[in-house]
């Protein structure tokens, strides 16, 4: 059952902080304010609630030595060892900003890394998995906006029909990711009115 | 007021008097026959399938947090997740929905949660089915893949904001043979996803998830909104360049 009063706030909290967009009066303003303000403090409680159900899924997985058991001891470990030394320490301090920094750098750049090999094997498998028009005209432009973005081609922008050539193309990319980005925007609009008007409620209050 | 917030206004007007009129004026018996998208066909069957078999769906819903902009496409994704839980309430596998950040997360449970107390099954509410899977967008992905490889997951469902480290994601669940329908907000990760998911969603076919799962009238009147307002923005668009090229504006 939805609670009906959390849809009311929830209604009532989206359409003032809409308004005050379009009428930045002072009064309004500071309840945007205000209000934003304890958003952002209801989304770190909601972050801290959601950090300790993730370790709590990790020490079931654990206890019940499940498949992935291994792995969620060092997440547990990990998480207690830095938990407690972030509140010895205090998470400001330098050094064990620099401890933290240390492993998680490397750690999230090896995984960036092997992003690209993914991607590259994705791209060699690009036509088993895709076929038709749309495929190919995918790949064409892919090599190509490559090109024009390395710069590879950038002293032919002097010659008369080429250099012409070579600006509509260049231009084409952003063209396409606007086409795209209003769609998207469309989008995004109507899904955050659904909420506003209380259409969609993602919440159970 | 200036210009451009002028303009926002007018379109947001526009945008909520089509979205109620819509809502309003169409009739609830009417059924509507949408346009074939291909990605969503495959889906319901797959979801049908995880049923029968009793293996269980992934919603993986991205990294945004609900207070930022990039987060409407994970709204959709929560949209989805209700529709999809009330589907595989007849499972004894409930889907399991994954997130990046604690707000989705949470948001998550409660959606599920609406699903089954809906559906009449509130024995399927399980607090380990809707997670965080990592704080950070590397350390999501990182923490979905092991997921994917170990929960009995034959479809994966991939809607809300993410980056091009999602291609990991795509490959872990192209290694297992799972179904994977992706869309996203983001560009990169559109992209990255075209060419390595094997249903890919372009653009604002993300929107349209729901009312292509039937999750209620008022999706189908955002989708027609939606279609509506592209179009007066085409028109818009087409306007604006005429004006300009004759020299008016």
């Amino acid at each position: 059952m939805r609670s009906p009063t959390a849809a009311v706030i929830a209604i009532a909290t989206s359409l003032l902080v809409l308004i005050s967009y379009f009428v930045p009066a002072g009064p309004v303003l500071a309840m945007r304010s205000l209000l934003l303000d304890w958003a952002v403090i209801l989304a770190a409680v909601a972050g801290v609630i959601a950090i300790l159900n993730m370790v709590g899924v990790h020490f079931r997985r654990v206890r019940d030595n499940q498949p992935l058991a291994p792995y969620s001891l060092i997440v547990v470990v990990t998480f207690v060892i830095t938990l407690l030394a972030g509140l010895f320490f205090s998470p400001s301090d330098p050094q064990f900003r620099q401890v933290v920094t240390a492993i998680q750098v490397p750690v999230e750049a090896s995984l960036l890394a092997v992003v690209s090999i993914s991607l590259a094997y994705a791209a060699l498998r690009f036509f088993q998995n895709r076929k038709g028009l749309m495929a190919v005209t995918f790949a064409i432009s892919a090599v190509v906006f490559l090109l024009l973005a390395s710069g590879i081609l950038a002293g032919l922008a002097q010659v008369p029909v080429l250099g012409t050539l070579l600006a509509v193309l260049n231009r084409l990319p952003m063209a396409g990711a606007r086409g795209i980005l209003l769609g998207v925007a469309i989008g995004s609009l109507i899904a955050g009115l659904r909420i506003a008007i209380g259409a969609h409620r993602p919440y159970s209050g | 007021m200036d210009l451009q917030t002028t303009a926002g206004l007018i379109l947001l007007v526009i945008a909520f008097s089509l979205l109620v009129l819509l809502y309003v004026f169409t009739s609830p018996a009417r059924r509507r026959t949408w346009r074939v998208i291909t990605p969503f066909r495959r889906l319901r069957r797959s979801i049908g399938l995880a049923v029968e078999q009793g293996t269980r769906a992934h919603i993986s819903l991205g990294s945004a947090s609900i207070t930022e902009p990039d987060s409407a496409s994970a709204l959709v994704g929560l949209a989805s997740l209700e529709r999809i839980s009330e589907i595989s309430s007849v499972s004894d596998r409930p889907p399991l929905a994954t997130s990046g950040h604690g707000t989705l997360a949470l948001l998550s449970k409660d959606s599920m949660k609406a699903a089954y107390q809906k559906t009449n099954v509130p024995e399927l509410i399980d607090p380990d089915s809707a997670i965080l899977a990592g704080p950070t967008p590397l350390s999501y992905i990182a923490g979905t893949i092991p997921l994917v490889h170990t929960e009995n997951i034959s479809a994966n469902i991939l809607v809300g904001d993410f980056g091009p480290e999602v291609a990991l994601l795509a490959q872990a669940a192209g290694r297992e043979n799972q179904f994977l329908l992706a869309g996203s907000n983001s560009l990169p990760a559109q992209a990255v996803m075209y060419a390595s998911a094997q249903e890919p969603l372009i653009g604002e076919e993300l929107f349209a998830l729901p009312t292509y799962l039937e999750a209620g009238r008022i999706y189908e009147s955002s989708l027609l909104a939606q279609d509506m307002l592209r179009w007066i923005l085409i028109l818009a668009l087409l306007a604006g360049s005429v004006l300009v090229f004759t020299g008016v504006l």
